[in-house]
């Protein structure tokens, strides 16, 4: 086995790129601050795609299967012996995978923002604050025990609300930043409680003992039982409320249709390829653990990825905001993926679920970066997010076009685009597991195909619009990411993840299986077809059609009324119900308790005033009798 | 010269060198000159603690001197040091030291502002030193009184109010904690094989009989609470560092709170273990109450000082928590969280200060996009209010993170669901940290006037910067102050083990 040490520049030089653009950005040309961002992730990008060359190719592999390997590993904090939290470095195919995909799409973004966000006056700010998101996405899909994501998870955290807020004078930025950062406390609360709980059962942080399949975690794991279920299962739904979180399940998926009011590729990188998907990350890292010793969590996973997937694809066939279509296309994606985890087994062919999971992170972070991209590219070019104010921009920007064509075939799942190959893995493995499961695939690989080409059609074709200030194509230094990706989109899907990265380290063969490929396929065209009836060109038709549906379009387009209901908590019930009474408790009921009794005590001292009259009679009378109880006390203490 | 004796003479020679300068500023330099070697002392204390260390030094108190004071009552002026108290004379070094700074520009009666703020620093520091209850009393209320004058003259709003408010409340504490430490003393004698003594190392080794810490340990443990803030004897927090000027807001959050804690774990748990198991229940529920309420109380606060003192009953309140669970690792994660919270609570009031000065209001419905006009103050306050939430990086998740994981260790329902109760805080102030962040920093500017306003000066970036550098220093490095302290827990924690 080879020693990956030098993968410790990555983190350093994205840390040293933040910090030094953070303090010294202001003072130079801004383009410095760019070029300086861009080149550390270019360096990050390269020993990325040389650790996973050397480790694919053979370095990370002994007797068939991909090892564990922990390059570095330095103490950080010490509770005991065995709680010791470590920064460290562990590669194994997941996380060899995730640097590819988190340096890539960071580099494809930053080059992409040398020309987007040219001009922005927070130029210096926005590139050291994606040297930061990057330093902490590294960190957290390189982390040798649950600690340290935690630690990397809270900073990604705060990357996201940093970038969310980059507009930060406009309120509505301000609020949706806000959001997110307190939606995704809340459930890394649930996260937090959940390491507690885990670490208190088995003793350990660190991922090698944790997921260790014939380690002392998970034999001894499910031995008490709370409320029907183990301790164990408790911990690990808990945990899996934290990653619930970070990937916008149901119901704490509210924040990231928000999180589009940052820059376009922001929401690329990070609300769309690396950062949403860390949830899918974190339960494939603990996946021996849920397979082994809580497969009620998995299974409750499974279907709160079902349901949110769901949800979403129904939601994002009715907006009309470009990016609030792929948000929600997102969250259903990512949906997908837990849905994938939840019917997978653990060891061999039936880790198909953990594989096709993984498989489907990969393209889906490319295809997905791809559309976001575009979708920046047009409102750059138009100035607006509204789709139903765009139509005929097929005609202006070229490459916007062609390259989101393929990023819409790569996610409906037609061949031989990525999304394709690895849709198809998750469909047999749903297949196989659960027929519920499967089904309600199929119904949001249908329901995919439409909402993504609804969104094509009505921006690339449809009405032609007339525009103030004719669109134009691009810039190159955004034209050529958009290329890379699609080019990526393309031909990741022949990428033979099953034999690279799977839930045991060994690789298995995998075939495409026709008897659930072709419907599939037959059904993502059945959604392209009706979406190209309806919006290919101009008409009445989905107006009629909304009309038709009434309250129930109203329903949906207001996304099932969750936000209002968020509202109502945080603003009637925590504001108003425990915040203000708390307050008014506080000011009105303890504060006037203690002035109360500083108010008597004032009272009682000014009525014996009296007793300082100056009359040398009682004066005398109260000190003799003083005296005397003294000395009666003095006494009585003597005796005993 | 014996270096503990110096972290006292130090202060009085300043406050001396004060008294005789005659210009405004002749007496901000001695004052700033003083606390700079003061810093620099507290710097070498903490070298010359780990020297001693690694020369394989096992005592508990080290530097100790002994000299007899009152001998007919076996009264001793004792000194000496561990890490937890070396720790926190660092803090009190840094936090005076960026106090002064912060106090450049204070132009009336300053001489007796800055001999005020002084010699309450050489309560603090004796405090931190004293081995013995008599000293360590004597120098509480030499920290505390001075307090009176500083609100009451220097400070704003109802400022009389405020001033006669906190000085009787804490007085009140201290009338308490004389009754109990007068009661170790007599008691000590009780104690098999033991003398009437106010040393604290001598009264460590002897068991006090379990009825007479039960009526002690609530009466020290409270006396030190209040300062501590504990629930409900807070309430002179918000509005004390309301009114206060900015500096000694900073000195009272950050340093005089931590005498509460430091006293409450070296005095009432270490001395009487039995309550402290015993009773300890109480106050667990009471300081998970302080925790949780006092970020709800901080969640609709509108005067930005109010939002940080209610912060501050919620933080401090973890201390106590912490100290409470008798347990090795979230003691350390107290003397963490008093560091951090030290530090940035002084930050935070120093900012305060400092954006208060610009706006002439703290009301954060006027404000509004300060981040636009006053960038490094702005930043410098979202750092803060990164640290406050427990940001991993910054120093306040260090400290929570020992508390919680400490405080997991206990296997009972009771115990956890505290735990779980606490937890739930760092959602609560992650929603008041950003409201005020929003509301204060972000957005459109609000009021014309606010276009105008500059950014800090030299003496408010050095103040603003020495506070964040050791707050991140701490929240990335945290493993040797962490290890610094935990050698100095060993003794508490046996002692409180033992009784169990």
């Amino acid at each position: 086995m080879e020693n990956f040490g030098y993968i410790v520049i990555v983190p350093f030089i994205l840390l040293i790129s933040f910090i030094l653009i953070g303090l010294a950005g202001g003072r130079f040309k801004p383009s410095l601050s760019g070029i300086a961002g861009t080149f550390s992730v270019f360096v990050t990008t390269v020993i990325s795609y040389i650790t996973a060359f050397s480790y694919f190719s053979g370095a990370g592999l002994v007797n068939g299967v991909y090892q564990k390997i922990i390059p570095y590993n330095t103490e950080w904090l010490r509770f005991t012996d065995k709680l010791v939290i470590n920064m460290g470095i562990l590669l194994d195919p997941i996380s060899v995978m995730m640097l590819v995909v988190i340096s890539t799409v960071s580099l494809m973004v930053h080059i992409y923002s040398l020309g987007y966000m040219k001009g922005d006056s927070g130029y210096s700010r926005y590139f050291s604050f994606l040297s930061l998101f990057t330093f902490s996405m590294i960190g957290l899909v390189i982390s040798t025990n649950i600690f340290e994501t935690y630690i990397f998870w809270e900073l990604v955290g705060v990357s996201s609300y940093l970038l969310i807020g980059h507009y930060y004078q406009k309120p509505s930025a301000v609020a949706a930043s806000k959001k997110a950062f307190v939606v995704t406390r809340f459930a890394d609360l649930g996260f937090l409680i959940g390491i507690l709980i885990l670490s208190n059962i088995t003793g350990t942080f660190d991922y090698s003992i944790l997921t260790d399949p014939n380690g002392p975690a998970i034999a001894q794991g499910s031995t008490i039982a709370f409320m029907g279920l183990s301790v164990m299962t408790w911990a690990l739904i808990l945990v899996f409320m934290g990653c619930a979180g970070k990937s916008a399940m149901f119901p704490l998926h509210i924040w990231l249709p928000d999180a589009m009011e940052g820059p376009t590729p922001v929401s690329a990188l990070i609300h769309a390829a690396t950062m949403v998907v860390a949830g899918v990350y974190l339960v494939a890292r603990l996946f021996p653990l849920y397979a082994l010793s809580a497969p009620a969590a998995l299974h409750f996973i499974g279907y709160v990825g079902a349901f949110t997937s769901l949800f979403a694809a129904i939601i994002a066939c009715t907006q009309t905001d470009i990016k609030r279509v792929l948000a929600f296309s997102t969250i259903s994606q990512i949906g997908l993926m837990m849905l994938a985890l939840g019917v997978s087994d653990y060891g061999g062919e039936k880790g198909l679920g953990y594989m096709s999971s993984m498989f489907h992170l990969f393209n889906h972070a490319m295809f997905k970066a791809l559309l976001f991209l575009c979708a920046g590219s047009v409102i750059h070019a138009v100035h607006s997010n509204e789709m139903n104010g765009m139509g005929g921009l097929r005609k202006f920007m070229p490459v916007t076009h062609i390259t989101f064509l393929v990023a819409c075939l790569a996610i409906a799942g037609i061949p031989p685009f990525s999304g394709f190959f690895s849709k198809d893995e998750i469909l047999v493995a749903a297949f196989e597991k659960d027929f519920v499961l499967f089904i309600v695939s199929m119904i949001i690989a249908g329901l995919t195909a439409f909402y993504m080409f609804r969104l094509y059609f009505s921006i690339f074709w449809n009405k032609n619009n007339e525009y103030k200030d004719s669109p134009h194509e691009s810039p190159s230094s955004m034209a050529v990411p958009l290329m890379f990706l699609a080019f990526a989109s393309l031909i990741t899907g022949f990428i033979p993840f099953s034999k690279l990265v799977t839930a045991d380290g060994a690789g298995f063969e995998t075939h495409i299986h026709w008897g659930i490929a072709v419907p599939a396929v037959v059904i993502a065209l059945a959604g392209i077809l009706t979406a190209m009836a309806l919006y290919k060109k101009e008409s009445g038709l989905p107006q009629r059609i909304t009309a038709s549906l009434g309250s129930l379009y109203r329903l949906i387009y207001k996304k099932f009324y969750i936000d209002e209901i968020y509202l109502f908590i945080t603003k009637k019930i925590i504001f108003n119900g425990i915040s203000a009474p708390v307050a008014w408790f506080d000011r009105k009921v303890v504060d006037n308790t203690m002035n109360g009794i500083a108010a008597v005590t004032n009272f009682i001292s000014v009525k014996i005033k009296s007793f300082q009259s100056g009359q040398l009679q009682q004066y005398a009378y109260v000190m003799v009798s003083g005296m005397i109880i003294i000395i009666l006390f003095a006494l009585y203490l003597w005796n005993k | 010269m014996d270096i503990l004796i110096l972290l006292i003479l130090v202060p009085v020679l300043t406050v001396l060198a004060i008294s005789i300068s005659r210009t405004k500023e002749q007496i901000r330099m001695s004052a700033a000159v003083g606390m700079g070697i003061q810093l620099v002392q507290a710097t070498y204390l903490v070298f010359a603690y780990l020297a001693e260390r690694k020369n394989g030094n096992v005592d508990d108190m080290l530097f100790v001197r002994s000299w007899e004071w009152f001998k007919s009552f076996n009264i001793q002026f004792s000194i000496g040091v561990d890490g937890i108290s070396v720790s926190l004379i660092a803090l009190t070094a840094i936090v005076i030291f960026t106090g002064v700074l912060t106090s450049w520009k204070v132009d009336n009666l300053s001489k007796e502002f800055f001999i005020s703020l002084i010699v309450l620093t050489t309560g603090v520091f004796g405090f931190f030193i004293s081995l013995d209850l008599f000293s360590m009393f004597l120098f509480f209320e030499l920290a505390v009184i001075p307090m009176y004058l500083l609100i009451g003259i220097w400070g704003s709003g109802p400022k009389e109010y405020a001033a006669m408010k906190l000085t009787l409340m804490l007085m009140g504490a201290s009338a308490v904690l004389l009754l109990g430490i007068l009661g170790l003393y007599v008691n000590s004698a009780a104690a098999p094989g033991g003398l009437m003594t106010f040393n604290i190392i001598d009264i460590s080794r002897l068991n006090i009989p379990m009825e007479v810490q039960r009526i002690f340990f609530p009466l020290l443990f409270v006396g030190f609470g209040v300062l501590g803030a504990l629930f409900p004897f807070h309430t002179w927090s918000p509005d004390g560092h309301s009114s206060a000027p900015t500096a000694v807001s900073m000195l009272h959050a950050g340093v005089l709170m931590k005498m509460g804690g430091y006293g409450c774990l070296r005095v009432a748990m270490y001395l009487m273990p039995g309550a402290a198991n015993e009773m300890g229940w109480i106050f667990i529920v009471l300081t998970s109450i302080s925790v949780v309420y006092g970020a709800f109380g901080a969640i609709v606060q509108k005067d930005l000082k109010y939002i940080n003192a209610y912060s501050s009953v919620s933080h401090c309140g973890l201390v106590l928590f912490a100290i409470l669970m008798s347990d090795k690792i979230s003691a350390n994660g107290a003397v963490l969280q008093m560091i951090s919270h030290g530090l940035m609570t002084a930050l935070f009031f120093a900012l305060i200060g400092m954006i208060y000065e610009r706006t002439h209001t703290r009301d954060i419905r006027f404000m509004g996009g300060l981040m636009k006009v006053i960038p490094f103050l702005g930043v410098a306050y979202m750092i803060a209010g990164l640290a406050s939430l427990g940001l991993p990086g910054l120093s306040g998740f260090v400290a929570e993170m020992n508390v919680f994981v400490g405080a997991f260790q206990h296997s009972d329902t009771f115990h956890r669901i505290a735990t779980i109760v606490v937890c739930s805080s760092i959602v609560i102030t992650a929603v008041y940290i950003l409201r005020v962040v929003a509301t204060l920093l972000l957005g459109p500017i609000k009021n014309n006037d606010f276009n105008l306003i500059k950014d800090a000066v030299w003496f408010e970036r050095a103040t603003v910067i020495i506070l964040i550098f050791a707050i991140a220093g701490i929240g990335m490095a945290p493993l040797w102050l962490s290890d610094f302290i935990s050698r100095s827990l060993d003794p508490i924690i046996l002692k409180l083990s033992m009784i169990k």
